[in-house]
């Protein structure tokens, strides 16, 4: 009998099965309640506050005022006939992001994953090389990246000899955006890759053994064997690729700042800039935006959820 | 040892680490250049003289004091001294130190120019003092005027005549920008100024875009769309983020450049011999031909737990002897009266452009508007300046055009001031 057996005993005896469970959830439970639901508490009620000060008690109560506020819309489609038309901006950058981004990182990462996952020479080191931008702080990534991009960067100076005039690619509005997306793409793909890399490991040899010896053209055997039995790990990298997606924001801001103009705003920034940069402050408002950002995160989640579970069911059919 | 002792040892030793003694004076300071190590020799003479006070020096980035310095202060934290630039919109935070300085009326006399940019409006509260007067103003690259055989132009030249002339020079010496001017909206209100534009609303909050105002900016972004200014400078951002084309104008890819005094050591130690420059005071509109002043400040705070302690630190670096070195050393233009009148400064420099530079600058403070020379002690510069900049930025990116720009910053004023609630 160990050292700790005996109290643990004594202690189950005292509390009871259920008891002891919840004692050794408490520690857990309190952090989570500290650190998580207590601020996403206060962060509701200062959404229903308004004025300048960061202080609880010094701010006044405005009910559904600014959420009013950041519907207060003409046409959602163009942010200029909204009151707060920099949320609107910033909606829909991010939106537009998240569908390219998304697409790209998840063709990507599958076509990456699946180059890693044959028989190469220094196959460890290519995947080193495609996980390597992941390590990087997005400050890092984002300041490489506008070192190369910027006028003076060091694409203009591999293009001068081509003749093409130096250019600075993160002025110009649709540039730009690609770059974001880009950039982020570099440095979250070495990522999603690895979940994909280990999900086709995990899928029996045997299978595509029994194809071979059918004669099953690879195509075929792509559609019929390999994704099927990937769903689950791809449905994970989707629902993960566009939670991240949503939340974007260190490298960008590092890159481009949200510019041209408001071309790389995103939500987060904008949440940002609207409760801690601009003269006077916001927090209320702020507050307001990062609860809808929430809500959208959390019907992401849920997604994840029931996707994942059907993921699931269908990669045992498989 | 028995565990007790160790345990009991090792908390100590953390608690002593960690939290404030009677006689710890903390100070918050953000460096441009090197003054940070000249504040650094003069605190280490401070606390030879006074070895019962304990001052450290917590050097941080400007974004800490911009944006976490003033979460801290709202929860009645912080440190116990900051050098601070957002002097008026905290100071309901500044520790009075009127009965606390040795002599307030010597405060009074050389700091009570600027007194007022940092006290609650209304008081008569010492908060403490500007640790350097900057001025706006433009700078040329003299070697790209003088090899493109373009005269400078004088000192009553309009913003006009620079455009003209660093037009020529651009193209004679095929650099990428003949101008830039910062994004920021303290640097464009200079100009705006001098064409003539009032933001103050009578009763107080800021007034809508006038005539004036209207007219620079119009200019400002035809000459974007122009390729005349460096346009990069203002849209590599969005909303109200500074950036300066000071690099750009350090690397000779400039012929004219519109920023400020606190450039010049920057300058001094980057360009070094790589090329003649000269301050030029700034150009003329049609009402003047003002800079904006400003500049960064040293304030009491007033959540102190020893503030007899502070107002000892912050007299002997407020004392005439210890502006001056400050001053001479750091390259700054000081706020003390005394040491401005007696104009004996010797700044520490072997090069003579910056010399020539500082006394430009000194000379322009003569013809600066009293307009300007309100805003840095307005409680609405900040929110008049980051209107201006986000929705400047949006007309050059070619996002808004002029007219929907000075509705938008007119509409953004007027939310931000009922936003405030003041």
């Amino acid at each position: 009998m160990g050292l700790i057996d005996r109290p643990m005993r004594a202690l189950q005896r005292a509390t009871g099965l259920n008891g002891m469970a919840l004692l050794f959830l408490a520690p857990n439970m309190l952090v989570f309640g500290i650190f998580v639901l207590l601020p996403l508490a206060i962060n509701i009620v200062y959404s229903a506050t308004g004025g300048s000060a960061l202080f609880l008690p010094e701010r006044s109560y405005v009910g559904l005022a600014q959420y009013r506020r950041l519907f207060d819309c003409g046409n959602y489609l163009d942010p200029l006939t909204c009151q707060e038309d920099p949320f609107w901006t910033a909606v829909g950058n991010t939106f537009w992001f998240v569908v390219l981004q998304v697409s790209l990182m998840i063709l990507a990462a599958l076509i990456t994953a699946l180059i890693l996952n044959r028989r190469l020479a220094a196959r460890s080191f290519w995947r080193a090389v495609f996980f390597f931008p992941v390590l990087l702080s997005p400050v890092v990534v984002g300041l490489i990246w506008r070192w190369i991009l910027q006028r003076q960067g060091l694409l203009n100076f591999l293009l001068y000899p081509l003749g093409i005039e130096p250019y600075n690619w993160l002025t110009d509005r649709d540039w730009s955006f690609l770059a974001a997306v880009g950039v982020s793409l570099w440095a979250h793909m070495g990522f999603y890759t690895l979940i994909l890399l280990a999900g086709l490991q995990a899928i029996p040899k045997d299978l595509y053994e029994a194809a071979a010896m059918d004669g099953t053209r690879p195509g075929r055997v792509f559609w019929r064997i390999t994704l099927p039995l990937l769903a689950p790990n791809l449905i994970v990298v989707i629902v993960l690729a566009l939670i991240r997606a949503v939340q974007v924001f260190d490298e960008v801001y590092v890159l481009t700042g949200g510019g041209p103009g408001t071309s790389t705003l995103f939500l987060t920034q904008y949440i940002y800039e609207t409760g801690f940069v601009s003269q006077p402050r916001n927090p209320g408002l702020a507050a307001a935006a990062s609860i809808l950002m929430g809500l959208v995160l959390v019907v992401l989640t849920l997604l994840q959820l029931g996707l994942g579970k059907r993921g699931e069911t269908k990669g045992r059919r498989a | 040892m028995t565990l007790k002792t160790l345990l009991a040892g090792a908390t100590l030793a953390l608690l002593s680490s960690t939290v404030a003694h009677a006689g710890d004076v903390r100070i918050m300071w953000y460096s441009d250049g090197v003054e940070g190590e000249v504040l650094a020799d003069l605190i280490s003479r401070f606390t030879k003289q006074n070895p019962d006070i304990n001052v450290i020096i917590d050097n941080v980035a400007y974004g800490v004091v911009k944006e976490q310095l003033p979460i801290q202060l709202e929860a009645g934290n912080g440190p116990d001294i900051a050098r601070v630039t957002a002097l008026k919109d905290l100071s309901r935070h500044w520790l009075d130190l009127r009965p606390l300085v040795a002599d307030p009326s010597y405060w009074d006399t050389n700091f009570g120019a600027q007194a007022d940019w940092m006290r609650p409006d209304g008081s008569n509260q010492i908060s403490g003092f500007m640790t350097q007067i900057t001025l706006t103003g433009g700078f040329a690259n003299k070697t790209l005027f003088d090899q493109a055989g373009v005269p400078l132009p004088g000192k009553d030249a309009t913003w006009d005549d620079w455009a003209a002339a660093a037009k020529k020079v651009a193209e004679s010496q095929k650099i990428p920008f003949a101008m830039a001017l910062d994004r920021s909206g303290h640097r464009i209100s200079a100009p705006n100024i001098a064409y003539g534009t009032n933001y103050f609303g009578s009763d107080g909050k800021p007034a809508p875009l006038d005539d004036g105002a209207k007219a620079f900016i119009g200019k400002f972004v035809g000459w974007a769309n122009d390729g005349m200014i460096n346009k990069d400078v203002w849209v590599s951002a969005a909303g109200q983020t500074y950036r300066a084309a000071a690099e750009d104008f350090i690397n000779a890819q400039l012929a004219y450049y519109y920023s400020g005094s606190w450039q010049i050591a920057n300058f001094s130690t980057k360009i070094g011999n790589g090329f003649d420059w000269v301050a030029t005071g700034s150009p003329c509109g049609t009402a003047s031909c003002t800079g904006m002043p400003g500049g960064a400040g040293l304030v009491a705070i007033r959540y102190t737990k020893n503030p007899k302690d502070v107002a000892k630190v912050m007299d002997y670096l407020a004392s005439e002897a210890v502006v001056k070195e400050f001053s001479e050393r750091t390259l700054f233009i000081p706020a003390h009266k005394g040491v401005l009148d007696k104009g004996n400064l010797d700044f520490q420099t072997k090069d003579p452009q910056v010399k020539a530079a500082l006394d430009t600058f000194v000379a322009a403070t003569k013809t600066t508007s009293a307009e300007a020379l309100k805003m840095p002690s307005w409680r609405w510069s900040d929110t008049v300046y980051g209107a201006l900049v986000s929705r400047v930025g949006q007309a050059i990116a070619g996002e808004l055009s002029l007219e929907d720009a000075f509705a938008r910053i007119d509409a953004d004023i007027a939310t931000k001031v009922k936003d405030s609630a003041l």
